[in-house]
């Protein structure tokens, strides 16, 4: 189903823009060139922090986090394999794709743990990096309860990313 | 500032359980391999990544997320109670949450911001801007196009097929983090 759902996307979007007479093709090359930038921006961190992740995976620093966490994973059917992309994910965002790359890498794609990561990736967001930027902003300084809330709902998006995982693959 | 601790912080835990591990070489060899990683993910991510962008971009003009404002503006009543008598605060605040669903990062946070600054009251936070940027922590996206360039990129076959498992995540985050903004903004004292 979702084979055909990603051309589907493309080609009503096309169509879409095309009734309102604009020039889909031109954007198109438009957007491109502006990923091309945005891949510029993150190329150094990607740099230093995947050195980082190698580091920490090589000197063992990896696997003593997962199982000092693993009861507390477990617990919630979590991958303790994950227990560093959770750490991260809510305060850097290039750092979790590094993160999320590399187990994708070792465990593989498809298997149940680099599975779990990309979803994990792709359902949460840089939550403290967020709050920052709007309360920023904004000029917040009493922020109450948004932090609490903001962190249960990355929980649940990491529970629910390794339930979900579990259960449709 | 936060980042350069945390780099430090690695380095010396790499260090101590190198020390501990007895694992120095491998460490070492390591250094050198990361930093390669790090252009190899980039490059096999630009592809998909530059396409999505492109994409992107035509969703935008397509006009898809006025469309999709149309589509959600019930929901946005419930949540926030303000748009009702504040049309500027309803385009705004639908737009952020449409281009956030599109995954158009750069044109949902001029919006939000917008949002949350009709939204405040001095220099706190109200039930709504809460709700509002809990909503812009939880992410939920149509596709995540980042998350499909790595996978493909590792040379997976069909990089869409988390898509299911990615909506039901992402839907229950925001619903449930929301519902929580909504029960803690009875309770806490300002």
């Amino acid at each position: 189903m979702t084979d055909y759902l990603v051309p589907l996307i493309l080609f009503v979007t096309t169509a879409l823009a095309l009734r309102r007479q604009e020039r889909a093709y031109d954007l198109m090359l438009d957007g491109a060139a502006q990923g091309l930038k945005l891949l510029f921006t993150i190329l150094p961190a990607l740099i230093v922090l995947l050195t980082a992740v190698y580091m920490l995976r090589a000197s063992g620093a990896t696997e003593l986090l997962s199982r000092f966490l693993s009861p507390f994973f477990s617990f919630f059917g979590i991958p303790p394999e994950t227990a560093m992309l959770v750490l991260i994910r809510p305060i850097s965002g290039s750092a979790a794709l590094a993160v999320g790359a590399e187990l994708m890498g070792r465990y593989g794609v498809d298997s149940t743990i680099g599975r779990t990561a990309a979803v994990m990736l792709g359902s949460t967001e840089t939550t403290f990096y967020t709050i920052s930027v709007y309360f920023g902003a904004a000029g917040i300084r009493n922020t109450r309860y948004t932090v609490p809330a903001a962190l249960f709902a990355d929980f649940v998006g990491f529970f629910m990313a390794s339930w979900t995982v579990r259960f449709l693959y | 500032m936060l980042m350069s601790w945390i780099w430090a912080i690695i380095s010396a835990i790499s260090l101590c359980s190198a020390l501990i591990t007895g694992s120095g070489s491998a460490l070492a060899g390591a250094i050198v391999q990361g930093a390669g990683a790090g252009v190899e993910l980039a490059i096999t991510m630009a592809g998909s990544l530059c396409l999505w962008s492109g994409v992107g971009a035509v969703m935008e003009a397509a006009g898809i997320t006025d469309m999709l404002g149309r589509l959600f503006r019930p929901l946005l009543h419930t949540v926030f109670p303000s748009t009702k008598q504040d049309a500027a605060l309803s385009r705004d605040l639908s737009g952020n949450i449409c281009a956030n669903f599109l995954g158009l990062g750069n044109a949902a946070t001029p919006l939000g911001v917008r949002a949350a600054q009709r939204l405040k009251r001095g220099d706190t936070a109200t039930n709504e801007l809460c709700r509002l940027i809990v909503l812009n922590t939880a992410s939920i996206q149509l596709i995540p196009t980042n998350v499909a360039a790595v996978r493909s990129g590792l040379g997976c076959q069909s990089p869409f097929d988390i898509l299911p498992a990615v909506w039901i995540t992402s839907l229950l985050s925001a619903g449930l983090g929301v519902t929580a903004a909504c029960l803690l903004g009875r309770i806490w004292k300002s």
